[in-house]
């Protein structure tokens, strides 16, 4: 366990939440905690709102109803230094990586530590470096992101979203994109910072191969219910789900043909 | 809020007869407390430097990727052969960490900087980049003038739509700012030139000046510059965009000429809209005279007058012509500039900045041609 939270204990509570868009809602009433040191995953078919909420959980979105408590503070109205506080404390790695063009990927990692820390740029760019070594980009520092391919963009954005060693890290579609080799190293990177360094994952994706690697715990959102329809172990929903949805789902059976 | 549990804490012990140098690392090494801890480790390896050193982690609690990196970079110091430098007592779950790096790898490399080109190396360079951005340009005016001549020989094959959609945001969203620019030039050139021709008594020529002034050159070459900057600009960042978002290789896979599809609507809607509203510029400017001259006690009638018996239709063509040119300047700049529009955001500004810079360039220097051919040409 990293800081505050002892292992097990909520270290973010989601609690009866709607959010939406405007006045049209995506998920209603929905309410979960997020473990300290688990890996957390949020999935669900194209839709249903799990980058919406990931976006709620980091603070970007306001919810329409309800409160997300982040290490026991309401993340929205956080303010001030105890929002900045907050804020360095998640790490997020965003759907399509969000480097940052005009810098190089060294640049970009070592952004948020000349930020919050006040270490010399030399022992900086050692921390960078090492980031990059453990999403085995090691030969990339000085290249801009223009200059990867998608999958190495991503990883670069892992290993941003690293750089402050945060407690949470927030996951969208981590391995949307990568070959199956690098994607398989992303689970095994991910196990293991959890289990050397306690650190919780949040994680949106669609990939059955590395929820059943990684994930302790999942939410299956739903578009229709708006909400959650399934929470546990991914293997124990698999196999002794009672909803077809679910089934659906982890089966990888598509939806019937419609009758003409 | 600082995690709890002690901040990391380094004490350096001296070797002694039967123990190596020490560095006793304590408490958390994490990027919260790491810092002044880091600074000592490395003070205290370049204090032992002959020696070997032990780094005892039997004390650290906690050792976030941060503390990791700080321990590669004390085993990665270069040092006399016999002076290692090992670590010792770390968990096992951070020593499982810090076996994932090879402290050799994160050796600094020094790098001597690549010596600066000969002058006519630099020289040779630049010639050949211009050469290639003439060579671009021509290809790409060729392009759209084929485009255009295909798109007249073809109008059903136009987009009118989308020309027409331009042609609205280059004109009638563009009247507020050409209105504005247009009108204070107008006031402060009749201004200006009405407060010195007072002295002489000859008010009234402020007629002739801004008369030849605006139609001949100003109307044109403001407008001109305030499209550059407005429309070029919005035609670089839009094809840019799509650039980047590689809209531009889906329309070429799909079979569809960028240049059809994009840069003919568009030099179209500049090339009419252009002298439109460098028209407009003229009229509302005169306006803005005209009113400057009234606060001189020289009625508008009188001015209208003036004007007219001074400017001849030849000064006014001659005016309108160049807008045309200008026009074509603003389109192809833009266009050309967002289709060879790079990678990531910074492109599309870098490519945005350039077309407004092009464009203004190029437009003074055809203005420029355009007074000299008028010369010898005696218009």
């Amino acid at each position: 366990m990293s800081t505050q939270a002892a292992a097990g204990q909520a270290v973010i509570r989601v609690q009866g939440v709607t959010v939406g868009y405007d006045q049209s809602v995506v998920l209603r009433d929905v309410s979960f905690d997020v473990h300290a040191g688990e890996v957390f995953v949020i999935l669900g078919g194209s839709g249903c709102g799990k980058s919406t909420l990931l976006k709620h959980m980091i603070g970007l979105l306001q919810p329409m109803r309800g409160s997300i408590i982040v290490d026991g503070e309401d993340i929205v109205s956080a303010a001030g230094e105890r929002r900045r506080e907050l804020l360095r404390r998640i790490g997020v790695m965003y759907q399509h990586g969000a480097l940052f063009g005009s810098m190089s990927v060294l640049e970009n990692i070592r952004l948020p530590l000349e930020e919050y820390t006040d270490l010399p740029l030399e022992a900086m760019n050692l921390i960078a470096h090492t980031k990059l070594k453990l999403v085995q980009l090691a030969g990339s520092a000085d290249l801009l992101p223009g200059e990867l391919s998608g999958g190495m963009q991503k990883r670069v954005a892992i290993a941003r979203a690293m750089a402050l060693d945060p407690d949470i890290l927030f996951l969208d579609e981590p391995s949307a994109g990568l070959d199956p080799i690098t994607s398989a190293g992303l689970d095994q990177l991910i196990l293991r910072l959890k289990r050397n360094l306690g650190v919780t994952f949040v994680v949106v994706t669609h990939e059955l191969p590395s929820i059943f690697t990684i994930a302790d715990r999942v939410i299956m959102l739903d578009r229709q219910a708006q909400g959650i329809i399934a929470e546990g172990h991914p293997q124990t929903l698999r196999d002794t789900s009672g909803n077809p949805r679910v089934r659906q789902f982890f089966n990888r059976e598509p939806e019937p043909a419609t009758e003409v | 809020m600082p995690p709890p549990g002690p901040p990391a804490q380094l004490t350096p012990v001296a070797p002694s007869a039967d123990q190596p140098a020490r560095l006793e690392l304590s408490g958390r090494l994490d990027l919260h407390s790491i810092g002044p801890v880091w600074q000592t480790a490395r003070a205290a390896l370049a204090r032992f430097a002959r020696d070997p050193v032990v780094i005892d982690a039997a004390r650290v609690t906690y050792c976030d990727g941060s503390g990791i990196a700080m321990l590669v970079d004390l085993l990665r110091q270069q040092r006399p052969v016999g002076a290692t430098v090992t670590v010792k007592h770390l968990q096992p779950q951070y020593q499982t960490l810090l076996a994932q790096f090879d402290p050799a790898e994160f050796r600094e490399r020094h790098h001597r900087p690549p010596a600066p080109r000969p002058l006519a190396e630099r020289l040779g360079r630049a010639a050949m980049q211009l050469l290639r951005d003439l060579y671009a340009a021509v290809t790409f005016i060729g392009e759209a003038a084929a485009g255009v001549a295909r798109a007249l020989a073809h109008p059903g094959q136009l987009r009118w739509g989308d020309t027409l959609l331009v042609a609205q945001r280059i004109g009638a969203e563009g009247l507020p700012i050409v209105s504005l620019v247009g009108f204070l030039i107008g006031v402060i050139v009749a201004f200006q030139s009405a407060v010195a021709l007072r002295n002489f008594g000859a008010e009234i020529l402020v007629a002739d000046l801004l008369g030849i002034g605006l139609i001949r050159e100003l109307g044109a070459l403001i407008t001109a510059i305030l499209l550059a900057g407005r429309t070029g600009a919005a035609f670089a960042a839009e094809i840019g965009t799509m650039k980047v978002n590689e809209e531009i290789d889906a329309l070429t896979t799909m079979g569809l000429d960028p240049v059809r599809f994009l840069v003919v609507p568009r030099l179209l809607a500049a090339v009419t809209m252009t002298p439109l509203l460098t028209l407009y510029a003229i009229l509302i400017g005169l306006v803005g005279g005209g009113l400057v001259l009234l606060g001189f006690d020289i009625p508008f009638a009188l001015y209208r007058k003036e004007l007219f018996s001074f400017v001849t239709l030849t000064d006014f063509l001659g005016g309108m012509a160049k807008t045309f040119v200008f026009g074509v300047i603003v389109a192809c700049t833009g266009c050309l500039r967002g289709l060879q529009t790079r990678s990531g955001a910074a492109a599309v500004g870098l490519s945005a900045t350039s077309a407004v810079v092009t464009a203004i360039v190029l437009i003074v220097v055809a203005d420029g041609i355009f007074a000299l051919v008028y010369y010898y040409l005696d218009i």
